[in-house]
């Protein structure tokens, strides 16, 4: 029993996520991983070092460049019968290519699995996490995404796997990249930050998220918010926490100005310990936090910005 | 050109799903059900689409038990023009309904399917990407942008780093994000007028499809329950407590 994992990679670095992804995968037995893109001799390295996994595949063709879905699936289908499951981490490029390469090898895909039982079955959160389905797959080769929150990441060092390149036939794609706005930011990125602030509705307008980033700065933390918060335009749409958006599972989450709908509480509440400032204490978000503030945010903030310059007691 | 929206009668996203005291999976009965929220925006994005002269026809199609109709109603009364019902008691997984709309494209032969990217009911963000593969067709999923000039479309994708665009030839599958476009409400004079919109009713059989499912439920069970918190009186409280209690800061 041999899984192979894509990994999601920026050139040089494994994402987290795909770490987490190997994690899941490693409790079946032997883990290959795909390293695809060019440019990605960094990647393909790094992978490598993956403790646990004993051979990296290298896809260095630039018909694989931006994980594009059309011929990413068809290299994975092509891997395929050497392996009896495919992995990758429930990020946007997975869950794009996973899908369309089980209905090419006709499976039906094991979508953000939140625990592995057995080499045939799974646990995975359904109605926005208000419910955990454990399935049984009676398919041959089990395609699988798995939720980054719900398995902590290997480490980056410790092995030495083998490397091989994989050729990829360069049939025209179907599809073409054309262009990316992705948002820069030197915080960490909210699937992998150890604490995470998000702002909502209350937070009122974009400007006024300058009232967090100090506070995130002193923490390391990320920025995330609510659909409502980016819906609005405060914020751009990466930064969405929820059933819909980015499931996060930090140490710790702050959640201001946030009411705390079910779609908001799916992507943040397996989060360690969770904060809540809101001004209304009926605010649902209370019934998750460990920690509630019924207050002004716009008081609220400032002031935990100043208390975090004092030194503790 | 023929626009094709599959559109999935789930529980509504209102609704605070609790799981049957048997295990086996979760309590519909009696509970509220609404069109799948990114179906409505599919339905919205084709409806503009022939406001604007590029589309001619809206076909919606649901799949699952008689009751679906009702889901397709609704469709008709934003604006599609005619439904297909694909009845059966049978739990539908993404394969299946990906198969059984592949039929369903053969015999409509659409330039576009306009899906929702996940169904708030099973989460699984998954049939728009098969049925793409199924058809060799090419994906733009998680849109929330779309541009169609003649044959090309310019889809613009949401993606975990921010945005990305992608261009592709018709015909193509698209999945919608939150953000694509804010869906309408039927006015009473459309809901009154989508009555007499014809909907036709097949079976998985007449379209040659086996719908049988490949993941057996073993149980279903509710997700761990947090312990209930605490109020604190002051920030300075707060930071002391994250400090010395939680030891999270
Ligand atoms: C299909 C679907 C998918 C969805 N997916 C997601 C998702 O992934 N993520 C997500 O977040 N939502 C999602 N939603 C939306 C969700 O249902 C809620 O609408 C949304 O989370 C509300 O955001 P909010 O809490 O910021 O806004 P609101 O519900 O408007 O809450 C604002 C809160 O701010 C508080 N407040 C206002 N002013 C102040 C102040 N000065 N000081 C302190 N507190 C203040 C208020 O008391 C209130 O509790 C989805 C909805 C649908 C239908
Ligand atoms: N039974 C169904 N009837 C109609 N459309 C469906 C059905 N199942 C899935 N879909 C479509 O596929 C999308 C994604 O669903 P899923 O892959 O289950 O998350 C939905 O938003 C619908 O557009």
């Amino acid at each position: 029993m041999t899984s192979l994992v894509l990994l999601d990679h920026d050139g040089n670095a494994i994402k987290q996520p795909a770490r987490s992804a190997v994690a899941a995968a490693l409790k079946l037995g032997e883990v290959h991983v795909l390293v695809a893109g060019t440019n990605s001799a960094g990647a393909a390295a790094a992978a490598a070092k993956l403790p646990g996994v004993t051979k990296v595949l290298v896809a260095d063709s630039p018909a694989v460049d931006h994980a594009l879905a059309e011929p990413l699936a068809a290299l994975l289908v092509a891997l395929a019968p050497a392996y009896t499951h495919l992995f990758a981490a429930s990020t946007a490029a997975g869950k794009n290519v996973m899908p369309r390469a089980a209905a090419l090898l006709d499976a039906q895909p094991i979508s953000d699995i939140a625990g592995v039982v057995d080499a045939d079955t799974f646990i995975r959160p359904i109605y926005a996490g208000n419910a955990l389905a454990t399935v049984k797959s009676s398919d041959k080769i089990k395609v699988l995404t798995v939720r980054a929150a719900s398995f902590d990441p290997i480490p980056a060092d410790g092995g030495s796997a083998a490397t091989e390149t994989v050729s990829v036939a360069d049939a025209p794609s179907i599809s073409r990249f054309v262009s990316a706005e992705l948002s820069k930011s030197e915080r960490p990125e909210l699937t992998a930050a150890r604490v995470v602030i998000s702002g909502g509705r209350g937070m009122q307008n974009g400007e006024n998220f300058k009232l967090i980033e100090p506070i995130a700065d002193k923490l390391g933390a990320a920025v995330g918010a609510s659909r409502a918060a980016v819906d609005a335009g405060f914020v751009p749409n990466d930064y969405q926490v929820g059933q819909t958006g980015k499931i996060v599972a930090p140490e710790l989450y702050v959640a201001v100005g946030i009411s705390g709908a079910i779609q908001h509480l799916a992507g943040m509440k397996d989060s360690k310990v969770i904060v809540a400032i809101n001004k209304d204490e009926e605010a649902p978000i209370f019934q998750v936090a460990d920690y509630g503030l019924v207050a002004d945010l716009f008081a609220a903030l400032p002031e935990l910005n100043a208390e975090l310059d004092k030194p503790a007691e | 050109m023929k626009i094709i929206v599959p559109v999935k009668r789930v529980v509504d996203y209102n609704v605070k799903v609790r799981v049957k005291s048997d295990g086996t999976g979760v309590e519909t009965a009696g509970v509220k059900m609404s069109m799948n929220p990114f179906d409505e925006i599919a339905v919205e994005e084709a409806v503009r689409l022939k406001e604007k002269g590029v589309a001619t026809e809206i076909v919606a199609v649901s799949l699952g038990v008689a009751a679906c109709q009702e889901t397709i109603r609704t469709a008709l009364a934003m604006g599609a023009d005619r439904g297909i019902l694909v009845e059966t008691d049978v739990d539908l997984q993404p394969l299946a309904v990906a198969k059984l709309l592949k039929a369903i494209v053969a015999k409509e032969d659409p330039k576009l399917v306009i899906l929702g990217k996940q169904a708030i009911d099973d989460d699984m963000n998954a049939t728009g990407q098969m049925l793409a593969a199924l058809l060799g067709w090419p994906q733009g999923t998680f849109a929330s942008k779309v541009v169609i000039e003649g044959d090309a479309l310019t889809v613009t994708r949401e993606v975990d780093g921010g945005l990305e665009t992608l261009a592709m030839t018709l015909p193509a599958i698209i999945t919608t994000d939150l953000r694509l476009n804010e869906p309408r409400y039927a006015s009473l004079p459309n809901i009154m007028k989508a009555r007499k919109k014809p909907i036709e009713t097949v079976k998985p059989a007449d379209l040659g499809v086996d719908p049988a499912p490949r993941l057996t439920v073993v149980s279903v069970a509710e997700p761990p329950k947090r312990q209930a918190g605490q109020k604190v009186g002051s920030v300075a409280e707060l930071v002391q407590k994250l400090r010395t209690e939680a030891k999270v800061i």
